[in-house]
């Protein structure tokens, strides 16, 4: 590879941001000073080159540090990585979170999607932007869903600056603060002083704040001074049902302490684990298998035969890749999970590559979660210095770690084959398959990727059986289902069902208001229902036969007072924004799509069909010829309103 | 890529093709077996030297038992495979996709598509004067060749060529995502403060004309471009020793542009700066 580098040198600053990650750079050949020993030597070869999946990790510690990533920034990331700057240039500019031009080091993210255009943020972002003004020194951004819907309308504030070394939060704390600080830190949970100012006098300290609901208030009062934000709710109040008796996947939610190890362990934590090496991992992929657990990303691909066939690769090594890239609007259940419970997602995680012969495994989280982030690192930690994890897994002989890697704002790397690519520090773009992930996946070695609720469901699987588990749901929907109410409910929340239970019965018990319009199942990529069809099963089987899908587990509700023509706007919008462009019918289909919705926004009948023939052409096109789920995906929704709710009659 | 007739006999995998028997050596895409049976499948990212970056879908086919298309070009046959080509469903996309691509690009350098349009009815003005459209002008900021994004298709063989599949120089990568997605080097500066070497093979493989020749850019701008007056003489290069093939393209007795051939086992295409611009010599005729 014949590299070459601009002129450009980045500040001290970007340096200090790039090598605190990376460490001091060892010869003038990747930054550093020239000496005479350089004179003759180099780093090279492979292991320069296979540092490449540090890109990501690296521009966002640019982002972190100064804002934004300038050339001479990139080109030093460059050169310590060994990456052509052209093709680290196509990655920065890939994710939403960065930026290659200059910005405020504050930047407020305001969600502007389903349940929070249900829940005013339009005039939420209006109104914040008045506040602000343009002197303040706040870049406010329109965002996609922040996975914050049951406390709509949300908004997330991110500082860039130095990071604070706080120290580890005291063992059984449990106060349920606002992430203040440098969520990657040890401390990262710790609370700051509240002056912003830290032990480092008048250094900024770098901090992120989630704010929601959000009134024009606090929202500018978190972009202002995100370290004295409102506190954030306790996950707990994120589940309605916290302290029910019959609660499997959520039963922790509220009464364990999240950052307390033995608390977990008191609460029957890593029982599963022990069990599994008592088992040994052939009987425990037969145990996942015999319980009849599917994926619950959306795809329902069972999750044993998954296991089985990673397992069964005579390449090596394996690896593990839980997904909880989060994206999918009307989704957050994964966050409540890892905010309530991290150590469950952290003992399963194990449980799942042990089965599968991994030893590594990587965590994909969502940069737009930073408590889920502050949580689970303190979690990983402790469950390392604990010997959990680490070179002998609970004394059993068995090594395993975990490596968190944050996500840039890219709906598109929860794809499967995407997140690969996203981790591996190249474009979030989907690959072709096959050869699927079992087969040639991350560093294209065999990989099991489950998302966050599937791999929690092996916890009971395992201390109930799979037997027991099975009973649990319907013969072929087993076990119980995490739902994500939201919308025009009283009480928005993740819901757990056993499979079988109707959408009616669900809605019931998040309390859905009179005059129901319409529900949004399986999120912006699912189908809408109309109020007559409550009676659907919510299982696989169930929705399949009523012409709609479960998807994520995504249930939105709109009364009569959301136009569903906006609604219906903002999910054509959602995906021309989030297709990564690889493949025409996603790049220029998505784009079609939301300009014929712009033309029948306000039109019904004769008017409309004209450019309804065309939707359902494009998008039949999209359906069949994407490369990946998105495309085939971002017609389903409108095609829904359409057919089933006569968007447009 | 061109076949070199060398190693041990492929096994031969059988699969039915529009309800034909085809037998075709193990490793073989569908395009591949749809060509050696002689029959027409569109494909505009696919190039005979690089390996198909799929991102087209003009190419798609439909496979029994898959819930989606599959592209031709990528896809490999395997035993038992029934493919057919020519389904309602296939020519839908193919279809629609043309319509799509053509309505938010130029397409009026690219050889065969204009037939294909005709072929399968599509309409790219049914998306409205409206319709986005990448309408940017042509980047000139050198004197070799010219960057004409309004024709870019996104089909990534430039990539492909200039990074590790060819060239190895990763001077071009795509920058940001969805309709703004394009081609660019880093920092998306003028090719001239990139890593370009200047080579060309960009040129030979882009399939629309979004990366020409300057030479032949300035003459279709002065209207004076006519492949109809132009001859091909294939040679060797005379600047080094390796002996890469030059195929020139002279009209009026001036060379206009330079490729080179394929199917060539060593070079499959590709020159280097010289071979593929340092021609000015030869007409100098003072």
């Amino acid at each position: 590879m014949d590299l070459r580098f601009g002129d450009s040198k980045p500040t001290d600053e970007e340096r200090a941001a790039v090598d605190a990650l990376l460490g001091p750079p060892t010869s003038s050949w990747e930054g550093a000073d020239r000496s005479d020993a350089d004179l003759r030597w180099a780093r090279g070869g492979r292991e320069a080159r296979d540092r490449r999946d540090q890109l990501l990790p690296a521009l966002h510690a640019l982002n972190d540090r100064v804002g934004w990533i300038s050339e001479g920034a990139l080109d030093y990331v460059c050169r310590r990585l060994t990456v052509p700057p052209a093709e680290a240039y196509g990655v920065a500019t890939f994710y939403a979170m960065f930026s290659v031009r200059p910005r405020p080091a504050t930047v407020l993210h305001v969600c502007t999607d389903l349940a929070c255009t249900a829940g005013g943020a339009s005039e939420l972002c209006a109104a914040v932007e008045a506040r602000l003004g343009p002197e303040s020194g706040v870049q406010v951004e329109r965002s996609p869903c922040l996975g914050l819907c049951e406390r709509a309308p949300a908004t997330l504030a991110i500082r860039a600056g130095e990071s604070a070394r706080l120290g580890v939060p005291p063992p059984g704390e449990f106060e349920d603060e606002a992430v203040r600080a440098d969520s990657e830190g040890p401390g990262a949970a710790a609370p700051g002083d509240g002056t912003g100012k830290g032990r480092r006098g008048r250094t900024t300290l770098r901090a992120t704040a989630v704010c929601a609901p959000a009134t024009p208030d606090t929202a500018v009062r978190t972009a202002t001074a995100p370290e004295s934000a409102p506190t954030e709710p306790a996950p707990a109040l994120a589940v309605p049902q916290t302290g029910a008796p019959d609660l499997t996947l959520l039963k922790r939610i509220g009464t364990v302490d999240p950052a307390s190890l033995d608390d977990y362990r008191a609460h029957g934590g890593y029982t599963a684990l022990r069990r599994a090496f008592e088992l040994g991992p052939a009987a425990v992929i037969r145990e996942v298998t015999d319980a009849g657990l599917v994926g619950r990303g959306g795809a329902a691909f069972p999750t044993g035969r998954k296991w089985q066939a990673t397992a069964a690769q005579p390449d090596h090594p394996h690896y593990l890749v839980c997904n909880a890239d989060e994206s999918e609007p009307g989704t957050f259940k994964d966050r409540v999970l890892m905010e309530g419970d991290p150590y469950a997602l952290v003992e399963a995680m194990t449980i799942a590559a042990y089965a599968t012969g991994a030893h590594r495994g990587h965590l994909y989280l969502r940069g737009e979660y930073p408590r889920a982030l502050a949580r689970l690192t303190h979690a990983i930690e402790q469950a390392r210095t604990r010997g959990l994890l680490g070179d002998d897994v609970l004394g059993q002989g068995y090594a395993f770690d975990i490596e968190i890697r944050r996500g840039a704002g890219a709906y598109i790397c929860g794809e499967e084959t995407a997140l690969f690519n996203s981790i591996e520090g190249y474009r979030g773009e989907p690959r072709s398959k096959p050869p699927f992930p079992v087969e040639k996946g991350l560093f294209g070695r065999p990989t099991v990727e489950n998302n966050v609720e599937t791999l929690v469901n092996v916890l009971p699987i395992l201390t109930m059986g799979a037997e027991a588990y099975a009973a649990i749901g319907t013969p072929t929907s087993t076990g119980p289902k995490l739902f994500c109410v939201s919308g025009t409910v009283a009480r928005p929340g993740v819901y757990e069902l056993p499979f079988g239970a109707t959408l009616g019965e669900l809605l019931t018990l998040a309390g859905v208001r009179d005059n129901l319009r319409a529900v949004l199942l399986g999120g912006a990529a699912g189908g809408f229902v109309r109020p007559d069809e409550l009676d659907i099963p919510l299982t696989f089987e169930g929705t399949r036969e009523a012409g709609t899908t479960l998807g994520s587990g995504v249930v939105m509700a709109f009364d009569d007072t959301v136009p569903l023509p906006r609604l219906l706007l903002r999910i054509a919008e959602f995906f021309r924004d989030e297709s990564c462009g690889q493949c025409v019918p996603c790049r220029v289909g998505t784009v079609r799509q939301e300009e014929a919705l712009h033309r029948i926004a306000d039109r019904t009948g004769a008017d409309a069909a004209g450019d309804i023939t065309l939707l359902r052409e494009v998008g039949r096109a999209m359906r069949d010829a994407s490369i990946c789920g998105l495309g085939q995906t971002a017609w389903n929704a409108v095609e829904s309103a359409i057919d089933r709710l006569g968007a447009y009659e | 890529m061109t076949a070199i007739p060398l190693g041990v006999p492929r096994r031969l995998v059988e699969f039915t093709l529009d309800g034909q028997e085809a037998r075709v050596p193990e490793g073989s895409t569908i395009l591949d077996a749809c060509r050696a049976a002689g029959k027409d499948v569109p494909t505009l990212c696919e190039g005979d030297t690089l390996t198909p970056k799929n991102a087209c879908r003009v190419c798609v086919v439909d496979v029994e038992g898959a819930r989606t298309l599959a592209p031709a070009c990528s896809r490999r046959a395997e035993p038992g495979m029934v493919v057919r080509t020519d389904t309602e469903r296939a020519r839908h996309s193919r279809k629609v996709v043309l319509e799509l691509l053509a309505s938010s690009v130029d397409l009026s350098t690219t050889p065969s598509v204009a037939q294909w349009i005709k072929e399968y009815e599509a309409k790219p003005d049914r998306f409205g004067p409206d319709a986005a459209r990448v309408d940017e002008e042509p980047r000139v900021d050198n004197d070799l060749y010219v960057r004409d994004y309004g024709k870019c298709i996104l089909c990534y063989k430039c990539v492909d060529a200039c990074g590790d599949q060819w060239q190895n120089s990763f001077a071009i990568s795509v920058s940001g995502r969805g309709f703004a997605a394009r081609i660019s080097v880093e920092h998306d500066g003028p090719l001239t403060d990139s890593a370009c070497v200047y080579c060309g093979n960009c040129i030979e493989v882009c399939p629309t004309g979004a990366l020409s020749f300057k030479s032949e850019f300035d003459m279709r701008a002065a209207g004076t471009w006519d492949e109809e007056r132009q001859s091909e003489t294939t040679t060797v290069c005379a600047y080094c020793g390796v002996g890469c093939n030059l195929t020139l393209h002279v009209q009026d007795n001036e060379i206009v542009k330079v490729t080179s051939p394929h199917d060539n086992p060593v070079t499959h295409g590709n020159l280097c700066i010289k071979g593929r611009f340092g021609y000015q010599h030869v007409q100098n005729r003072d």
